[in-house]
C-alpha cells in the first residue's frame, strides 16, 4: 500500500516536473492579490477598528495561503476527470493495486505541489514586501495548508468520480466554492466588529473560517489554545472526514 | 478459463431501470479465442466490465482465470489482462513511464517490468519508442502500447474491448497478426469483443452473438453460419435443362429454396462444399452438362439477422448506446 501510493505519488510528480509552469500558474491568483491588493491593506487595516492584531501583512499572508490552498486543491479533480475520460483510471483499477494508493498518490502528490506555491508565495512577501513573521508560526501555518490541501483534494477527487462529468464540475466547484471563500474572510476577517451579526454566524457554520482564525493566530505567533485550538480540532476533524469519503468512493466497487 | 453462469446486470437511472445485460451463460476454455459479437449497445461492453471486476453484476456467478470473481475479484485481477475500448495510457506520460508502472501494480520489480517492457515492445514492433510522451504516438502504435500494458504481467487470459475500432485498414490487419501470435505462440487465452463481422470471421475459433443483453448463437464461424442459413449453390445450364436441372437440385439431401431464372438454378443447402460432388454425380447420370457453378457462404450479417430478425447494420441505427 505505502510503496504503491509511492508508485502513483512519483507517477503525477513526473508529470508536474514536466510542466513546471503549471505550479507557477497555481499561485498566480494569490499573489496577484499580494501585489495588488495588499499594499491598499495597510492603510486600511490601521485605520479601522475590528481587525484581528498584528499588521496588514500578517493579516493577509495566511489568508493567502487558505486562499491558494482553498483553489488549488479543489480543483485537482480534473485532472482525475480526464484520467477517466482517457481510460487510466480503469487501466489502473483492473490490476491488482490497491484503490486506496491510486487516491493517496494523487493527494499527496497535491499536497507536496501545495507546499512548494505556499513556500514560493511567502518568499515574495518577505522579500518584496518586507513581511515579518515568527519562523514556529509559520512552520505551523504551513502545515495547517497542507492539511487543508488533503482535504480540499480528497473531497475534490470524490466528487469528481461522482459527477464524473467534465461539464457539469467546474459549475459544482464554482457553487461551493465562492460562499466557501467569501465565508471564511479571507480578504477582510469577518470579525464581530466589522460584520453584521448574522454574517458572523453564518462564517461559524464555515469550518474553513476557524482554520483562517488559527492560521492567522499562529502566523503572529499566538500560540494560544483560545488563537489555536478551535481551528486545529476543526482541521483535523475535516481532514479525518474527507479523506474517509474519497477513499469510500475510490473503493466503491463500480466507481 | 472462464465460465459464467446467469450474469446480469441492471442499471438504474433517473428511476428507470435498464437491464444491460439479461443472464448471460458463457464458457471459454483455456487456448481460445473467442469473439463477443454484436451491435453497439448489445452489452457486449458490460459484460466484459463485469467478468473484468469493474462492475458488480445484478446477480449471476463467474469463474474467471480458476478465481471467483465475486469472493475474490484482487484475485482475478492477478489473472487476468485487460485492454479496454480507447485504452487507458495517459498521453502526459512517457512510454516507459507507463510500462515501468503498470508493471510494478502488478508486484515486478523495476527491472523485472523494463525487461519485460522492451520483450513486448519488440512483439507488438513498438520498439525505440521509450522515451516518446504517448500524446506523440499514432493510433495504431497507442494501440500496441495499450495492448502492452495488459500484457505486462503475461497473463494467461486478455480481455481486448473492441480492439480494431478506430484503426486505419492497415494498422487493423497487423493487429490481427498480433491477436493471432498472442494466442498461437504464447498459448493465451483471448476474449475479445467486436462489432465488426469480418473481425469475428477471420480471428475468432468461436464467436458468442449477443443481442439486447442474450447470447442468441455461438459457434465457430463455419458452424454458426451453416446451422443458421446454409450455403447458396447457382449452377448456369443451358436453357433447355433448367427444368430438369432444377429437379435434380431439389432432390439432393437438405436442400431448399430452389429457384430458377433464364439458364441459372440457385438452391440452398447447409454445407455447400458436401453438396457438390452429390449434385455433380446427378446431374452427369441425368446427361445435363453445367457451364459453371458458384458455392456462397453466408455471411455473419446473415447469422445475425436470421438469430434477430434484423440486420447487424439496422440494429446498430435502432440500439442505444448502453454499452
Amino acid at each position: 500500500m505505502l510503496r504503491e501510493t509511492w508508485l502513483v505519488f512519483r507517477r503525477h510528480m513526473a508529470i508536474s516536473l514536466r510542466n513546471p509552469a503549471w505550479v507557477l500558474i497555481g499561485i498566480m491568483q494569490p499573489l496577484l492579490y499580494l501585489l495588488l491588493f495588499g499594499p491598499l491593506m495597510e492603510k486600511i487595516v490601521s485605520s479601522t477598528p475590528g481587525f484581528p492584531p498584528g499588521d496588514s501583512w500578517q493579516i493577509l499572508a495566511p489568508a493567502l495561503l487558505v486562499q491558494l490552498g482553498l483553489f488549488g486543491s479543489m480543483f485537482a479533480g480534473f485532472a482525475l476527470l480526464a484520467d477517466l475520460r482517457t481510460g487510466v483510471v480503469e487501466r489502473m483499477r483492473v490490476t491488482p493495486v490497491s484503490r486506496l494508493a491510486l487516491l493517496m498518490g494523487r493527494v499527496l502528490h497535491d499536497t507536496v505541489q501545495l507546499l512548494v506555491q505556499a513556500l514560493l508565495l511567502l518568499l515574495v512577501a518577505y522579500l518584496v514586501f518586507g513581511m515579518r513573521a515568527p519562523i514556529a508560526g509559520v512552520l505551523l501555518c504551513l502545515i495547517m495548508v497542507m492539511l487543508l490541501a488533503v482535504t480540499l483534494s480528497s473531497a475534490s477527487y470524490a466528487m469528481a468520480m461522482i459527477v464524473r462529468s467534465e461539464d457539469v464540475f467546474p459549475a459544482l466547484l464554482t457553487t461551493i466554492s465562492v460562499p466557501l471563500l467569501l465565508l471564511t474572510g479571507i480578504l477582510i476577517p469577518i470579525t464581530t466588529e466589522l460584520a453584521p451579526d448574522w454574517l458572523y454566524v453564518l462564517s461559524r457554520i464555515n469550518p474553513f473560517a476557524h482554520v483562517m482564525d488559527a492560521e492567522r493566530a499562529s502566523f503572529r505567533g499566538d500560540y494560544s489554545a483560545d488563537g489555536l485550538l478551535t481551528g486545529s480540532v476543526v482541521l483535523f476533524v475535516i481532514t479525518i472526514l474527507s479523506v474517509w469519503w474519497g477513499a469510500r468512493t475510490f473503493q466503491k466497487e463500480n466507481a | 478459463m472462464i465460465e459464467a453462469r446467469g450474469l446480469a446486470r441492471t442499471f438504474k437511472s433517473r428511476g428507470r431501470s435498464v437491464e444491460a445485460v439479461r443472464g448471460v451463460d458463457l464458457d471459454v476454455k483455456a487456448g481460445e479465442l473467442v469473439g463477443f459479437l454484436g451491435p453497439n449497445g448489445a452489452g457486449k461492453t458490460t459484460t466484459l466490465r463485469m467478468l473484468t471486476t469493474l462492475l458488480r453484476p445484478t446477480s449471476g456467478t463467474a469463474t474467471v482465470g480458476g478465481v471467483d470473481l465475486l469472493a475474490d475479484p484482487v484475485g482475478v485481477r492477478k489473472q487476468i489482462g485487460y485492454v479496454a475500448q480507447g485504452g487507458g495510457s495517459a498521453p502526459e506520460c512517457r512510454v516507459i513511464e507507463e510500462i515501468e508502472i503498470q508493471g510494478r501494480f502488478y508486484g515486478l520489480s523495476k527491472a523485472e517490468a523494463v525487461r519485460r517492457g522492451a520483450e513486448l515492445s519488440g512483439q507488438l514492433d513498438i520498439e525505440g519508442l521509450e522515451q516518446r510522451l504517448v500524446r506523440t504516438l499514432s493510433g495504431g502504435q497507442k494501440r500496441r502500447l495499450d495492448i502492452a500494458l495488459g500484457l505486462i504481467h503475461s497473463p494467461q487470459l486478455v480481455f481486448l474491448d473492441e480492439p480494431t475500432t478506430g484503426l486505419d485498414p492497415q494498422s487493423r490487419a497487423n493487429l490481427w497478426e498480433h491477436i493471432r501470435s498472442l494466442r498461437d505462440q504464447h498459448g493465451v487465452t483471448v476474449f475479445l469483443t467486436t462489432h465488426y463481422l469480418d473481425e469475428a470471421d477471420s480471428l475468432c475459433d468461436r464467436i458468442l452473438v449477443i443481442d439486447d443483453g442474450r447470447i442468441v448463437a455461438e459457434g465457430t464461424p463455419d458452424e454458426l453460419k451453416a446451422r443458421v442459413s446454409g450455403d447458396g449453390v447457382a449452377v448456369e445450364v443451358p436453357a433447355e435443362s433448367v427444368v430438369d436441372a432444377a429437379e435434380v437440385a431439389g432432390q439432393l439431401s437438405g436442400a431448399s429454396d430452389v429457384t430458377t431464372a433464364d439458364n441459372t438454378v440457385r438452391f440452398r443447402v447447409p454445407r455447400g462444399d458436401t453438396a457438390l460432388p452429390e449434385l455433380l454425380r446427378a446431374l452427369d447420370s441425368k446427361g445435363i452438362t453445367m457451364t459453371s457453378i458458384q458455392v456462397q457462404r453466408p455471411s455473419l450479417d446473415d447469422v445475425f439477422l436470421t438469430m434477430t430478425g434484423r440486420s447487424l447494420r439496422d440494429a446498430e441505427e435502432g440500439g442505444g448506446d448502453a454499452a
